[in-house]
């Protein structure tokens, strides 16, 4: 059973999480968190109400379509949130601290030290009139390393751990292959060895065949060192090759979150259930595709009852009336009326 | 590289199109504006000037139009401008001794602009939200718009009648002999006051607004982003990370500016009898003496095209997608 | 002299909302219009200078309504000081400057406008001409075009203007127009470009629709913002040019306008007599106009890429920009 309260004192557990059933002690609790972006007409909610917890060396998969809340959400656990958007609700207890209540001089140390962030696309996320080398060195400066042969050497290392050659560390982002930047940038996320890693489609600007051998990467990389990894995408296939437990995120809400073969092999709510029918099997008999027709509700209006109402084809009347709550069934958390069977998240 | 040369073949073409432009201009206005000018200056000039004149301009000679062009270009490529009618002296002597003082204006001038404007844009985006970013826009996108003329008239008339301290003509003092002496230089610098002043207002305007919006847009990237989350301190992540990034595309704005101020000093020269290149350019063109006119004019375009090679060379060197050619 | 313009790339989003359906192309004008309208009224910078903009032509319609006196007749008394029947007093030679400066709306204002739209629709020509029929005709007038921008607007206007002394307005405003519209072609050159492989494009190529067909009911609605951006910029530099250029003498000396006015101001020797009203009230209302076109310009840059608007946000001072204090909504 996942337990809700984030005010547990103390759970300052770094147990590595060896599979099968170490006792699970959390890392991270994130409840009910909120974001909202301002805007002329009013706030916009972009994450409601989301909570979930991490234990070391977990892989969570974060699924959804465009525009779900996921990059939102990854952002605001973060703390690397942009205005106009900003967190109004909910905690982010890393370690036992909540993180929205400190401030960014205490936030600093806790910084790539113990959570990093790989972004999408390494182009854009790396400083182009810096070499890979000299933002290495940033980072390291920034949190009191400061001999060179230390900080070069380090380098070298987390290079070497993605398969790149110390070289490169004189070389410009634009010189290198659009794999290497992206293995680069993950290097540079290990440079502290971090208990949690955040990720942001990392795979999503390669080709096929690219993102399969940086995914294998990731995961050895996660087994040698035992750090806890968030991985958002929209590719529902890809990540439930490597991840524990996969949360499936619907206009701003969790629609489903258990372990991931539990919910790739049966998924509960019909929408993560829509969204496994969309990605054709390579194997086995022909089966038409289907999709899922109509698009995401407009978030500055959302609709009165469930939100994926609209496009569910299991709809009923219920589902119109009023918010669907999480509903717990077998180690799976559910927003669905139709598969609640009266037992609500967090009772 | 290719690309350089192809800059510098540009530039070479723009040139040549103001040389021709020169030569042109005069024999196709209407009212043949030679003649009267000759007219007006017959009398007052030596013949020898008039008959510089004429073959300078093509008048009563029996020479085809080709080789006039031929013998203008040669003229111009030796740096033989005429006599000016308005000084009677040579043009290039006219210009050796005006182009330092608007050097040292627009010098100083244009620098103080740059790093006051480019500081205030980057703080105003940096603390956008705040008071100073709400206030920018709409303060600079006025003082933008202010002819330059008028902020001078203002200056001469609130601040120049009264106070002795800021001369509101001239280069420098009659009676103080030229030299690098404490009192010349002191002179100098006060005469030049009001006049930097008067560019320094209106152009300062361009510089914050494009700065600013350039952060802002730099500021959105990723890589701004990844930065904090490197915890690195603010300062370090603005400058390194953010105004590296946003000057870069501002070097070009910059130099092509550079023909704004300039445009703004010739205005302000002449308004306080700054002897300048500005001062002799209007005072030609007030006075039709054409010779001299030109001449600056080229003089004026080299400045700016120089100015754009120079922004090109040092974005090249600044950014390093261009000198490794990724 | 133009205000230093905000780089194209900063401001300008292509327009949301494309014409979706060929043959709706009626309604994307439509749907600019009703934009931009919406947008101005929202926008505080954009009210002002529409604001400024409405007062200075009403004193252009009906300039005898608000001024009674004849502003050019030498018929009052001398260096008058302000009072309750001349309102900015009088010049030297005995004309009322509130007249004049009232009646001068008129020229001025024609002079920003006329110079603007020509100023626009040749950047049009030779922007979206260039970009849409491309090959030698793109790179031929480009040459022209960047020739232009690159050589310093300013002294090439004098030094054309020199063989016209005392011309009318008609010489100014082609002077004007042919050395200003430079840097609107440039930009309209660029998102012409980056139009022309767009979707609804191929869309009605494939139709079999005509080049101009294209241009005209595709391409241009397209770019409304782009071409009031331009538009307005225009109208800025234009305004100061033609000040300057009056004021150093060049233009009618008998026209009304407020350039010539500072003209007779500098002439009349107002600076060294002390004579505030004449000198300031012109040139006040220059830099107005000015600020007007420059403040709708502004307005609808921002309006073009939301990152640059006010952000309104609580902030701890001295904070880094993104540090925003979380409210807690329990």
């Amino acid at each position: 059973m996942l337990s809700a309260p984030a005010d547990r004192p103390q759970a300052a557990a770094t147990e590595r999480y060896t599979g099968g059933s170490a006792v699970r002690v959390p890392i991270l609790t994130v409840s009910d968190l909120s974001v909202a972006y301002a805007s002329r007409r009013g706030d916009v909610c972009a994450v409601e109400n989301v909570s979930f917890e991490l234990a070391a060396g977990e892989f969570l998969g974060i699924v959804g379509e465009s525009g779900c809340g996921k990059s939102t959400l990854l952002f605001a656990v973060a703390q690397l949130l942009v205005p106009p958007a900003r967190i109004t609700g909910g905690s982010v207890a890393f370690k036992g601290t909540d993180l929205i209540a400190l401030s960014e001089r205490d936030l600093a140390p806790l910084r790539w030290k113990e959570i990093s962030v790989v972004m999408q696309s390494a182009m854009n996320a790396l400083n182009p009139v810096k070499t890979i080398g000299a933002q290495f060195a940033d980072a390291m400066r920034a949190h009191g390393v400061t001999a060179r042969q230390e900080i070069a050497d380090r380098s070298a290392e987390v290079l070497a751990m993605v398969g790149i050659d110390r070289e490169h560390l004189r070389s410009y982002p634009h010189q290198l292959s659009g794999g290497m930047r992206q293995r680069s940038m993950i290097a540079m996320a290990l440079l502290f060895t971090p208990d949690l890693v955040i990720m942001d489609e990392p795979t999503s600007a390669l080709d096929v065949v690219a993102q399969r051998s940086l995914m294998v990467q990731i995961k050895e990389l996660q087994q040698q060192l035992g750090f806890a990894i968030i991985f958002v995408t929209h590719d529902m296939s890809l990540v439930s090759h490597f991840s524990d437990r996969l949360m499936v995120m619907y206009a701003g809400q969790v629609a489903e979150l258990g372990a991931t073969r539990v919910v790739f092999d049966a998924p509960q709510h019909p929408y993560s259930a829509g969204l496994l029918d969309a990605f054709p099997s390579i194997r086995g008999p022909k089966v038409a595709l289907t999709g899922i027709p109509g698009s995401p509700p407009d978030l500055a209006h959302p609709p009165d009852g469930c939100r994926f109402a609209p496009r569910c084809p299991q709809v009923q009347d219920q589902c119109r009336q009023r918010p669907v709550e999480l509903y717990n069934v077998d180690d799976v958390q559910v927003r669905c009326l139709l598969r609640g069977n009266g037992v609500v998240q967090g009772d | 590289m290719r690309h350089a040369l192809h800059r510098l073949g540009f530039f070479v073409v723009t040139l040549w199109a103001c040389v021709t432009l020169n030569f042109v201009l005069p024999r196709l206005m209407p009212g043949s504006p030679i003649l009267d000018m000759m007219a007006k200056y017959r009398g007052h000039v030596t013949q020898k000037a008039l008959e510089a004149i004429e073959t300078a301009f093509g008048i009563e000679t029996h020479a085809s139009l080709l080789t006039q062009y031929w013998q203008y270009l040669g003229n111009t490529a030796r740096g033989n401008f005429g006599i000016s009618l308005t000084q009677s002296e040579p043009v290039s002597q006219v210009i050796g001794g005006a182009v330092w003082w608007t050097l040292g204006l627009i010098g100083v001038t244009t620098v103080l602009a740059f790093i006051l404007g480019t500081l205030i844009g980057i703080v105003g985006a940096w603390r956008r939200g705040g008071w100073l970013d709400g206030i920018l826009p709409p303060v600079f996108v006025i003082t933008s718009s202010i002819p330059f003329f008028w902020v001078g008239m203002l200056l001469i008339l609130l601040v120049g009648r009264f106070d002795p301290r800021f001369p509101t003509s001239g280069a420098y003092a009659y009676g103080t002999t030229p030299g690098f002496n404490w009192p010349f230089i002191t002179d100098v610098l006060q005469h030049a006051l009001l006049p930097a002043l008067a560019i320094l207002v209106t152009s300062i305007g361009g510089w914050i607004l494009t700065m600013r919006n350039t952060m802002v847009t730099v500021l959105a990237e990723d890589y701004v982003r990844m930065a904090r989350a490197k915890g690195l301190p603010g300062w370090r992540i603005m400058f390194d990370y953010a105004a590296r990034n946003a000057m870069l595309p501002n070097l070009s704005g910059f130099a092509m500016s550079l023909g704004f101020v300039l445009s703004g000093a010739i205005v302000v020269e002449y308004l306080f009898s700054y002897q300048g290149v500005g001062y002799y350019l209007l005072l030609g063109v007030v006075n039709q003496d054409y010779a001299l006119v030109q001449a600056l004019f080229l003089l004026i375009t080299v400045a700016v095209l120089v100015a754009i090679l120079a922004a090109d060379l040092l974005t090249a060197v600044l950014d390093p997608r261009t000198r490794t050619g990724g | 002299m133009a205000t230093m313009q905000i780089p194209a790339g900063a401001g300008q989003a292509p327009e949301a909302g494309l014409p979706g359906m060929p043959g709706s192309a009626g309604t994307a004008s439509e749907r600019a219009a009703g934009r931009i309208w919406r947008a101005v009224k929202s926008n505080k910078k954009a009210l002002t200078g529409a604001i400024i903009l409405l007062l200075f032509v009403i004193m252009a319609i009906i300039p005898g309504q608000i001024a009674h006196d004849p502003p050019q007749a030498f018929i009052y008394g001398r260096s008058l000081g302000p009072s309750a029947q001349h309102l900015l007093g009088t010049t030297p030679s005995g004309q009322d400057i509130f007249a004049q400066v009232i009646w001068g709306a008129r020229e001025t204002l024609i002079i920003a406008l006329v110079s603007g739209l020509l100023s626009t629709l040749l950047s049009m020509i030779m922007g979206i001409g260039a970009a849409y029929l491309g090959g030698w005709w793109d790179n031929g007038l480009n040459l022209i075009t960047d020739i232009l921008l690159v050589i310093p607007t300013f002294p090439l206007l004098i030094v054309i203007i020199s063989y016209y002394p005392h011309s009318s307005l008609i010489p100014l405003i082609a002077v004007l127009v042919i050395t200003g519209y430079s840097y609107g072609a440039r930009q309209l050159r660029a998102e012409a470009l980056s139009l022309r492989n767009r979707d609804f494009l191929e869309a009605a190529r494939v139709r079999g629709e005509r080049r101009f067909y294209i241009i005209f009911v595709e391409i241009i609605p397209s770019m409304t913002s782009l071409i009031m951006a331009v538009f307005l910029g225009t109208a800025v530099y234009n305004v100061i040019a033609a000040a300057t250029l009056q004021f150093i003498g060049f233009g009618d000396p008998n026209s009304l306008s407020w350039g010539t006015m500072l003209y007779w101001a500098e002439n009349g020797e107002a600076l060294q007599t002390g004579q505030y009203l004449w000198a300031i009230a012109p040139g006040l209302c220059i830099a107005l106009l000015g600020a007007a076109f420059a403040l709708l310009n502004y307005a609808f840059d921002e309006i073009g890429n939301p990152a640059l608007q006010r952000v309104k946000l609580t902030r701890r001072r001295h904070s880094p920009p993104w540090r925003i204090r979380a409210e807690r909504a329990r």
